[in-house]
């Protein structure tokens, strides 16, 4: 009780409050969030189930146009599939996907920057240094190079098999840099406090040292990297799977549905690319303006 | 003679999440031609915003939301913008804090000195970079006509601080605003800087306010002086006066805590407590929680500046209509 | 002068090694490219044949050394997809993207610089805050969904603008231009717009952020004491200052374009290295993808001198060699 007076008494929920913006979206983002958990309970069909499906349901326009079906309230696609429930079985994908992702790059990163900042030397020299290499590149690049590696190396059923964790760990691996730099900067100024000297000299390890002291003074910022990199790592995964490179076909996630409905923009079946489309920008648009409102708010000098 | 500047009853306001906070309130004080105002104070007792609100450059959100500024016997504290430009630089000029910071890293000193100049006498370009050489060497720039083509950085903390004086005084203004002038300043450069600045105001006759914490600076440099505290004054007069016999017992309180020169002390005196917050000033006199002579009429009524022999003093001892240190006795009203 | 560049070249040097490295890596050792070239029907002799024609059978740094040899020389093999020596592919195809990432990188600065400095000066007002809307948008778009936007409103819809490909090119020499005709330039339209939306956005969220940094300083108050016009102060003092941290990150973002232009080569079936690059991904074309990355790691190191040689030109306190700070 006590708890939930002072967290709606701080200072962090009064700017949350305050921006109505902040609200809306963080009210989008639980939609998405749990359509696309609850989507086996919420969809109106069964997008994987071939037995529902029917051609001569293919092709529906969205239910407000005059040829619409109530059944396809955003109409269907070329085998007849419900675009709605096609959306939120998509969303699960790219959700889960993203959500893995950004916390494989939280963990390697984190690792990596306190380690870094720790020990410092030689070890923080060549970890930063690689870190600035790969910084040189955008992410999605990294993200194709090592997804066309994977595919290159792995005999074709195999990656098939794995493919959902090639692609996390794609994507994953391109934004570690990030996490590392601003983890390794804030362990550099907490390795020099006194409270860590001293906790050295009583001969506490190190390891803990970096666990308990050094770990939760880096979290605010970690947490608003990870809230951006969210979005991120949700348009890299579309992107990826758009191009053709990301999730397998048999798991469509937001952007293999837009590049399937892409093929149907010129005969006029719009809705088939566009509502997923639309579906991807809510998500995102509303996890970055979380993200920046979360990034203001923990940023004393912008109060 | 008619003052070159008066503040009447000045009162900033910033508006804040919790409330409106007051940063200034009733300050009144006036500067002759050619005289030196320190003003003195602690961190945080709106000396800095004083001067800040005279050049019209006050941090937003602070507005000022009362009283008014006359230069010339006209009030420029109501004027637009563009108005108001035309008055910086060519009738008050403005020092600041810290010379590494106040000078564009990206610019010649020439070329900041020239552009002010053409901002505001007209002058061509050669007329304007040959005065530029001339305030370098016043303010004793060595080499200036080599000196003139450097960058900020290639000067030190010192040089820089006498270029941002050239730059104050280069359109010839009759006002100078110096904020901490020489706080940024290592020790031994503090002592030459005042005496330049102090020596070009008594050659230009140009007036100036002073604002500094530090009382040695006013005792060389200054006329008069205002004591301030939590956005009042609380005691203005010649600085020999309120030095040697301050009236306001914060300024006793700020005079004994100055180490004198001529003889050992044991201890110095300090004024227990600390400044308020402007979110919390006391009804009454702002100082009263701190004050070692506070009675009953301070707790609730505030105090308008008195006059008490030389100096003016904003405190109840001196109204002859206070009953002194009678708690008990109720104030009528 | 020449020491800083020779020293930027130097610090450059790394970063193209462990790229080669990398390249080299996926040239000798994913997939098999004996079995790739071999094809179904193979005797064990033809297969030793290939294998000593290709070095494979030689110790790692030889081959490595050989491969470095021949990068150098722009020399990265056959494509294992289309049979063709890959300098010659990229060689025609690097047109295409080299003026489809121009026109883009003109859209977004010319467009992205004036919006910042805008919402920075004047960050109250509704233009800005239209602009900072807009921005936020064009962040959370992927380029693909925007480029899709588009041809469903300017090609689908509208008809006013062609949805793929580069429309009559010219060639000049061995390059093939799209700026001289007509059908080329319409061509280019909504590529570039959709390539360079994603910069515009962040050169102007960037312009906006370091133009209010800069307002902030003393500096600028202390211009404004001395009475400087607006405009000096504005696009004089502080648009200037905005400009060196702007011209670090508008270059490496420059930079990310060229990367972007393999997501908008795709959606508009622009013959360019992107798409041949995302081709070669599909299809584990390795010697292509290793060619691809070592070009894009060239451009982008050559980038960087650019923008440190940029950077030198406005900043004086570069230029004086460790001169000395503080008092």
């Amino acid at each position: 009780m006590a708890a939930i007076a002072r967290m709606l008494d701080s200072d962090l929920f009064w700017s949350f409050r305050r921006s109505p913006v902040t609200v809306i979206s963080a009210v989008v983002a639980l939609i998405c969030v749990l359509g696309a958990v609850l989507a086996p309970l919420l969809a109106p069909h069964d997008p994987f189930d071939v037995a529902t499906l029917n051609l001569i349901d293919a092709f529906k326009p969205p239910a407000w146009a005059a040829e619409g079906d109530r059944a396809y309230p955003l109409g269907s696609d070329d085998q007849g599939r419900d675009v709605l429930s096609a959306i939120m079985y998509g969303a699960r994908v790219s959700l889960l996907v993203g959500f893995c992702a950004v916390l494989f790059s939280m963990v390697v990163g984190v690792s990596v920057g306190l380690l870094a900042g720790y020990a410092g030397g030689a070890v923080d020299g060549v970890l930063m240094r690689i870190a600035d290499i790969q910084l040189t590149f955008p992410n999605i690049l990294i993200a194709l190079l090592v997804d066309g590696i994977a595919r290159a190396a792995l005999p074709s059923d195999v990656h098939d098999r794995v493919a959902l964790f090639v692609v996390i760990f794609a994507i994953g691996i391109s934004a570690w840099p990030q996490f590392a730099r601003t983890v390794r900067g804030s362990t550099l100024v907490e390795r020099n406090k006194e409270y860590v000297l001293a906790a050295r000299v009583i001969g506490i390890s190190q390891l803990r040292i970096m666990l308990t002291h050094v770990l939760p003074n880096v979290l605010g910022p970690v947490l608003v990297i990870a809230t951006l990199g969210l979005s991120n790592a949700i348009i890299s995964e579309a992107t990826l799977s758009y191009l053709g490179a990301g999730v397998p076909q048999t798991q469509p996630s937001l952007g293999t549905l837009i590049r399937i409905g892409n093929d149907f923009l010129f005969s006029g079946e719009w809705w088939i690319a566009i509502f997923p489309g639309l579906a991807l920008i809510a998500m995102v648009l509303s996890v970055n303006l979380l993200g920046d409102w979360l990034r203001d708010a923990l940023n004393p000098r912008l109060r | 003679m008619a003052p070159l500047l008066e503040v009447r009853d000045l009162r900033v306001e910033f508006p804040t999440r919790r409330g409106v906070l007051t940063a200034l309130d009733g300050v009144s004080f006036s500067i002759m031609p050619g005289e030196v105002l320190g003003v003195v104070g602690e961190s945080g007792a709106g000396k800095s915003m004083t001067g800040a609100a005279i050049i019209g450059l006050l941090e937003p959100p602070g507005r000022i939301a009362g009283g008014q500024i006359l230069l010339n016997g006209e009030r420029i504290d109501n004027l637009r913008y563009d108005q108001m430009r035309r008055i910086r630089g060519r009738e008050i000029g403005a020092i600041f804090q810290d010379p590494l910071t106040t000078l564009n890293p990206l610019y010649t000193v020439g070329d900041q000195l020239v552009e002010t100049i053409q901002t505001h006498l007209g002058l061509d370009g050669a007329e304007a970079r040959r005065r530029a050489v001339g305030w370098l060497e016043m303010v004793g720039i060595p080499a200036a006509a080599q000196r003139i083509d450097s960058y900020p950085h290639e000067f030190s903390g010192g040089m820089r601080q006498r270029v941002v004086i050239a730059l104050a005084l280069c359109a010839e203004p009759k006002l100078i605003v110096a904020d901490e002038p020489t706080t940024a300043l290592d020790v031994s450069i503090q002592a030459q800087v005042i005496a330049l600045l102090k020596g070009l105001a008594r050659d230009k006759g140009t007036s100036m306010m002073l604002v500094t914490h530090d009382m040695g600076v006013i005792a060389e440099a200054a006329d008069r002086v205002a004591v301030m505290y939590a956005g009042r004054i609380a005691e203005i007069g010649p600085v020999r006066e309120v030095v040697k016999h301050p009236k306001h017992p914060y300024s006793a309180g700020l005079m004994a805590s100055i180490p004198p020169l001529d003889r050992r002390v044991e201890h110095l005196a300090q004024i227990d407590g600390a400044m308020p917050r402007l979110s919390a000033i006391p009804r009454g006199c702002a100082f009263n929680p701190r004050c070692p002579e506070v009675f009953a009429r301070c707790l609730v009524e505030r105090p308008a500046l008195l006059a008490t022999g030389a100096t003016e003093a904003a405190c109840w001892l001196y109204d002859p209509a206070s009953e002194k240190h009678a708690p008990e006795a109720m104030p009528h009203g | 002068m020449l020491a800083f560049i020779i020293s930027r070249i130097l610090q450059a040097l790394p970063v193209m090694a462990v790229v080669a490295l990398i390249s080299f890596a996926m040239f000798a050792y994913v997939g098999d490219p004996v079995a790739i070239m071999l094809g179904q029907d193979f005797t064990e002799q033809q297969r030793q044949a290939l294998v000593a024609s290709l070095g494979l059978d030689q110790p790692f740094f030889v081959q490595f050394a050989k491969f470095i040899w021949n990068a150098l020389q722009g020399e990265f093999g056959l494509s294992y997809r289309l049979s063709r020596p890959v300098a010659e592919l990229i060689q025609e195809r690097a047109p295409a993207t080299l003026e489809l990432a121009f026109c883009a990188a003109l859209v977004s600065l010319s467009i992205g610089v004036p919006m910042g400095v805008y919402t920075g000066l004047y960050r109250n007002s509704w233009l800005s805050r239209f602009f900072l809307t807009f921005s936020l948008i064009g962040v959370s778009l992927p380029t693909f969904l925007i480029g899709i936007l588009l041809i469903l409103v300017f090609s689908v819809w509208l008809g006013w603008l062609p949805s793929f490909g580069r429309g009559d090119t010219v060639q000049i020499g061995w390059w093939s231009t799209g700026l001289l005709t007509v059908s080329g330039l319409k061509a280019l339209v909504l590529p570039s717009v959709t390539l360079g939306m994603f910069q515009l956005t962040l050169i102007m969220r960037l312009v906006r952020a370091e133009m209010l940094e800069v307002l902030r300083t003393d500096y600028i108050k202390f211009a404004r004491a001395r009475g400087l016009a607006n405009r000096a102060i504005n696009f004089g003092h502080a648009l200037k200052n905005t400009l060196v941290p702007v011209i670090t990150v508008a270059g490496l973002q420059l930079g990310g374009i060229i990367a972007f232009a393999i997501v908008t080569e795709t959606v508009f079936q622009w013959p360019g290295m992107g798409l041949l690059f995302i081709q070669s991904v599909n299809s584990a074309d390795i010697p292509v993808m290793a060619a691809y990355l070592m070009l894009i790691a060239l451009v982008f190191v050559t980038i960087n001198l650019v923008v440190d040689l940029l950077y030198y030109a406005v900043d004086p306190r570069l230029r004086v060699g460790g001169a000395k700070r503080g008092h």
